[in-house]
């Protein structure tokens, strides 16, 4: 297989994070050859969603992280020549830590599940070493037929195909077709109340249940596919960088987006729905009259605050929050600017705030009435989104393909070639690289921030409203000063990330210590852990948690190049993900990068008209567009019903 | 190159797109002849159906070719079985669907679906209710389609709850819509019907109050938005006084019997319009308005035959009845007396006040302080002054008139496009006030100087006024409504800068006129004077025309019976 890869290329991109694949399409849509790898199994690095398996099997991943060494790799010294020198990369991902898993469902052992065994069987004896694996072995055997589920179970069994494209990204329609497909294929020896519930179509809903549904442990295994949980909790602002770059190159007819329906605050122990857009504030049941022209005149005056130097101009040394309270603003007003709409911490300067919330009012209208955006199936849809229109224009792609060194040229300083973990070399001319790729000597100098994260699934919205699927975006401010606010996102079941009756709760802040003690206070705050004597207490109001997950990820935002150690000119350096809500680093680090490479080319312009493009009369095959033959072998057989209509052939038509 | 991609340059594609366009206009315009021949030959048949479709489709603002659709259709009503027609009505609806879409703005689309749906034995409402909902969704200001969506809930009876629940959901989903805001105001009466209010009707207290608490809440939100201020003067708002004659005027020496009504009308010569009954036997006169000019009016007037009057008998009754109106009023004339008259009380709060009311004063005064909280919030909101200023004028006119005045003054520095709108409305106010202060008093002396005035209203009211006083105003003419004023003796005019005195006419009672430091340019501005029998004393000092050569000379000449003209 691996004499099939080319060994010429203009751009070698390790890593499929978000910037990574912004460039992928970049450079392969202005004519670069382009070879984008990935040592993981799955798209996206850091900025993946997972399936509830599959997350499992992320999980399990980390935590083994220190058995194993490496499977044997292909020596390479041999292929580095006398002028040339090895800068070798990391062997082992590094970037995700104090990993600790608590169930709180039942675990109902009617259903049989015996690998239930292994999981904690309480959550106060959580700690991060056992690791759930239900998906293991013949009990659920319909789940390893599917794609994901194949390439998490058997990577070594897979890593000989690695060496053609496998492009994973579907259309809706697929995906909800492979979920149709997999939920009939699931057999499962007792079938209780509620699996029977889980089969029928998503929007069939009663909307008033006397109770709540009771959510097994078991029921979320089976339905795992239903979940595509990210690893970072990021949405879109709908006059963003990242939205602007979507429509411009057209990458967004590769996805379906949701907006976010409500901005929730957190005050005096309570959350409520805080009213932003103007339609919001005139149907709002809990301002006053007064309240609704002193929120609607202050938020128009953000609008355009340049235009009245003289309302700030006096405030410019204080905090944001001490600028607010001179505002007239009624302390409910106060909090809802601060932390709901501006989203920034008290000590934030009256400028930034007035800028933040400048920004979330612009946002506001342009796709629904609140200024965010969510891509259906999850933030990790994204930057699959972007390799598929670098495959689309001829980028080549494989995944669980590992790099073992940078062969640098003494000479000129610059890199020449990779050398992957089957000893090819492959030349190219530049090199992007993630920074989780780069080894401990390279980075030795560069200090990380952490960012700490938790997911969790509830059975009840935070804060329940007429309809149940809500999508809400609330900050929790921090208690005591030094400590960061914590954001919260809860996704519904229709943004197809979580089983229908679940919640998927995602929990974001910059890390002071591990990520459970940093969130831990929140989570308290907001849900009560499930069990199952209190089922029938109605008093209980708090939605209930039936899991979660805590792990701290690397920050390699904000990093300056000059930080790392030895790198050669021509070898560039991606960022994971940052804890800010939107995208926009990762656009602009992207932009950037293609513009320190490619001087004269444009970013990312809008691909032509299909009628606009020419074929060469005496080729049957046109040279453009994925008429690479590697493009359309399909190898792997589950992947040979998918895209009959990818835009490869309807290109070629 | 590998993966560059070959692409046409923008020359090659302006060239084809030019191509396309000539080709597209050349389909067009044969189509376009073809259709008209059919029509003139009398074709009508489903060809020409074909050909409209295509032309309509592309610009379905071709009002001809609706109109050629209709006469097919028409045609092909006589000639098809039920079931073809069924398939043809179809397509037509999904035509008129498809065209809708290229404008949804359309008139001529529009009002095809409204003829088609009209002519249809069952047509299916339920799914024209649907589309309306379709499309307010993409725009929900689209006027056409909600004047369509109100064809439908008429011919469909809709209850008028679903529909007021339908523009619940639009505002709710953004309020800055006057159509919905419209539509309430017809549906509301609808819901709640009251005995006694006519078809304008006021709402029962309960509805009125949650109305404004929603329209508070819009222009609380957003006080620059018309809709929600227009919808709030309609809550507030009444409907038209009911007709009435005001005021009987009947002088023996003029032999002249004037009638003033609640609002103007034309009485044409030989209708049965007003009827004159003379000691309780009809009499026939010549109606004419005091001016002179046959045009509606507030005052009528008619001349009375010597026996009418005569002394003979202890008193005289004149009753005049309006049958339109379905009003009368009658008035006595008693023996020596020179004159009599009736007139409605000027308590009657009827008077001036049909702006803005509704019968529990206890709403306005509340919507009045909550909208002087909006205006501390917002000092600068014209909707809101004029609001507090309309209100004021509903609760009490003169207890409100000095803040009324401070209103107007910051309404006029925050709004100076509408300075002169606004100055009208002041000077209607402070004539209103004036009025009812000199007959509360029950004088027939009337002071308005010094107010700033720049306009004369409501002169109409004035009929049995004697004296007037309009020095030191802003007037630039004495309209022709003054000739209204039967009574009048004194007219004191100065320090206006008054150009013409097209009212000053056919004053029966004129005696004495003062014009000093005016704009008359000219003697024969003063040229209606000369139809004032009784003017004997004539003020004018201060005014261009006395400055040129001869001007008193050319003065008695034009005015020989007045005895005194000062210049």
């Amino acid at each position: 297989m691996a004499d099939q890869l080319p060994t010429e290329f203009d751009v070698v991109i390790i890593g499929t994070g978000l910037p990574e694949s912004i460039l992928a399409a970049a450079c392969s849509r202005s004519g670069q050859r382009v070879l984008h790898l990935d040592s993981r199994s799955y798209y996206g690095g850091n900025w993946a969603s997972f399936s509830f398996s599959g997350l499992l099997s992320w999980l399990k991943e980390y935590q083994q992280n220190s058995a194993i060494a490496e499977e044997s790799t292909a020596s390479w010294q041999g292929l580095i020549h006398e002028t040339e020198e090895a800068v070798t990369l990391r062997k082992k991902d590094e970037t995700i830590q104090h990993t600790e898993v608590f169930c709180y469902a039942s675990q109902d052992v009617d259903d049989g599940v015996e690998e239930m065994e292994a999981l904690q069987k309480s959550p106060s004896s959580a700690t991060s070493s056992a690791t759930p694996d239900p998906l293991h072995s013949a009990c659920l055997p319909g789940e390893t037929h599917s794609l994901h589920a194949a390439s998490y179970e058997t990577p070594a069994k897979d890593t000989p195909k690695s060496g053609e494209v496998s492009l994973e990204v579907t259309d809706v329609e697929d995906t909800l077709a492979k979920e149709e497909y997999c939920g009939d294929e699931t057999r499962t020896p007792a079938v209780s109340d509620g699996d029977e519930d889980g089969k029928k179509p998503v929007e069939k809903d009663s909307t008033d249940r006397p109770k709540r549904k009771k959510i097994t442990y078991s029921q979320i295994v089976k339905e795992s596919r239903r979940f595509n949980i990210d690893l970072v909790s990021k949405l879109l602002y709908s006059q963003g960088l990242l939205i602007d770059l979507l429509i411009k190159s057209n990458v967004s007819r590769y996805a379906e987006f949701k907006n976010v329906t409500r901005i929730l605050a957190f005050r005096e122990g309570k959350v409520e729905q805080v009213p932003c857009s103007r339609a919001d504030v005139f149907n709002s049941k809990e301002l006053t009259m007064v309240e609704k022209r002193i929120l609607m005149k202050f938020l128009t005056f953000c609008l355009d605050y340049e235009q009245h130097p003289d309302q700030y101009q006096a405030f410019v040394q204080c905090s944001f929050s001490e600028y607010l309270q001179t505002k007239k603003l009624t302390p409910n007003l106060q909090h809802f600017v601060l932390h709901s709409i501006a989203m920034t911490e008290s000590s934030c300067s009256t400028i930034d705030g007035l800028k933040a919330t400048k920004n979330f009012l612009r946002c506001l209208g342009r796709f629904g009435n609140t200024p965010f955006l969510f891509p259906l199936y999850g933030q990790g849809e994204i930057p699959q989104c972007f390799c598929r229109m670098c495959a689309v224009f001829g980028g080549i792609y494989c995944l669980r393909h590992k790099v073992q060194c940078l062969v640098v040229d003494k000479d000129s300083g610059k890199c020449k070639a990779i050398i992957d973990h089957l000893g090819q070399r492959i030349n190219a001319k530049y090199f992007i690289v993630e920074d989780s790729y780069l080894s401990e000597e390279t980075c030795s100098n560069v200090q990380y921030k952490q960012i700490s994260r938790a997911v969790l699934i509830t059975d009840q919205s935070i804060l329940k409203a007429d309809s149940d699927q809500q999508i809400s975006i609330l900050v929790v401010p921090p208690v005591e000063s030094g400590t960061c606010a914590v954001r919260v996102t809860e996704l519904c079941s229709s943004t197809m990330t979580c089983m229908k009756d679940t919640y998927l709760v995602h929990l974001t802040c910059s890390s002071s210590k591990t990520a459970r003690e940093d969130l831990e206070s929140v989570v308290k705050k907001l849900f009560t852990p499930y069990s199952e004597t209190e089922v029938d207490q109605e008093e209980c109001t708090k939605p209930r948690l039936l899991w979660a997950l805590y792990f701290n990820m690397r920050d390699s935002s904000g990093i300056s190049r000059s930080s790392y150690e030895g790198l050669p000119s021509n070898v560039y350096v991606c960022s994971g993900p940052d804890c800010a809500l939107g995208s926009e680093h990762a656009v602009k680090q992207a932009e950037t990068l293609f513009q320190e490479m490619f001087p004269n080319e444009e970013f990312c312009p809008p691909p032509p008209n299909p009628e606009d493009i020419i074929f060469d009369g005496d080729d049957k095959q046109p040279e453009a567009p994925g008429a690479n033959n590697i493009i359309m072998a399909k190898v792997d057989s589950s992947e040979g019903s998918k895209n009959p209509e990818s835009p490869e052939k309807q290109l070629q038509n | 190159m590998h993966g560059r991609l070959k692409v046409k340059t923008s020359e090659e594609q302006a060239e084809a797109k030019r191509l396309e366009r000539e080709q597209k206009l050349k389909l067009y315009q044969s189509a376009t002849q073809t259709v008209f021949q059919k029509r003139q030959a009398g074709e009508l048949d489903e060809s020409v159906l074909e050909l409209t479709s295509q032309i309509l489709g592309a610009n379905p603002d071709f009002a001809t070719l609706w109109n050629c659709r209709r006469e097919v259709l028409q045609q092909l009503e006589a000639q098809k079985s039920p079931e073809e027609l069924a398939a043809l009505v179809k397509t037509e609806l999904g035509f008129l669907e498809s065209c809708l879409r290229v404008n949804p703005k359309s008139y001529g689309t529009w009002h095809h679906r409204c003829w088609l749906l009209s002519r249809l034995p069952e047509p299916n409402w339920a799914r024209e209710l649907e589309l309306c909902a379709r499309f307010l969704e993409v725009d929900e200001r689209n006027f056409h389609c909600w004047d369509y969506r109100r064809f439908v809930a008429t011919q469909a009876a809709v209850p008028p709850a679903e529909e007021l629940a339908f523009t619940d959901s639009l505002i709710t989903r953004n309020f800055s819509n006057y159509s919905s805001w419209h539509y309430r105001s017809c549906l509301l009466p609808q819901l709640h019907p009251q005995p006694d209010s006519g078809s304008q009707g006021r709402l029962p207290e309960d509805v009125l109050l949650k109305e404004l608490e929603l329209v508070q809440n819009a222009f609380f939100t957003d006080p620059n938005d018309q809709s929600a201020w227009f919808y709030h003067r309609w809550l507030l708002g009444r409907a038209d006084p009911q007709d009435a004659l005001r005021c009987l005027h009947v002088s023996r020496d003029e032999a002249c019997l004037t009638v003033s009504f609640s609002r103007p009308i034309l009485v044409g010569s030989g209708t049965e319009t007003l009827l004159l009954m003379v000691d309780e036997s009809p009499l026939a006169v010549e109606w004419r308005t005091p001016d002179a000019r046959t045009r509606p009016s507030h005052v009528w007037l008619c001349d009375l035959p010597a026996a009418s009057l005569n002394d003979q008998l202890p008193q005289h009754t004149f009753r005049v009845i309006w049958t339109a109106g379905d009003a009368q009023k009658e008035c006595v004339l008693l023996k020596g007396r020179q004159e009599g008259w009736c007139r409605d009380s000027a308590t009657d709060e009827q008077l001036f006040r049909c702006e803005l009311s509704v019968e529990k004063s206890t709403v306005l005064q509340s919507e009045l302080e909550s909208c002087k909280e909006l205006q501390e919030l917002e000092p600068e909101n014209k909707w809101c002054l004029l609001t507090i200023i309309l209100l004021m004028r509903a609760l009490d006119p003169l207890l409100y008139e000095k803040e009324t005045l401070q209103y107007f003054q910051t309404l006029k520095a925050v709004d100076p496009m509408r300075a002169a709108y606004l100055d009208d409305l002041r000077s209607k106010f402070l004539v209103e006030n004036s009025v009812l202060k000199m007959e509360y008093a029950e004088v027939r002396v009337l002071h308005l100087g010094h107010k700033d005035l720049t306009v004369l209203c409501h002169l109409e009211q004035l009929l049995l006024v004697t004296h007037l006083d309009l020095s030191h105003n802003r007037l630039r003419a004495l309209p022709p409504a003054l000739a209204a004023l039967r009574c009048l003796e004194v007219l004191q005019a100065n320090d206006n800068t008054i150009e013409s005195l097209d009212g000053v006419t056919n004053l029966p009672r004129l005696r004495e006129l003062s014009l000093c430091n005016n704009r008359l340019q000219q003697p024969t501005v003063l040229q209606p004077l000369v139809s004032c029998p009784k003017l004997v004393l004539l003020h004018l000092q201060g005014n261009p025309l006395c400055q040129a050569v001869g001007a008193s000379e050319h003065l008695a000449e034009l005015l020989p019976s007045v005895n005194s003209i000062l210049t």
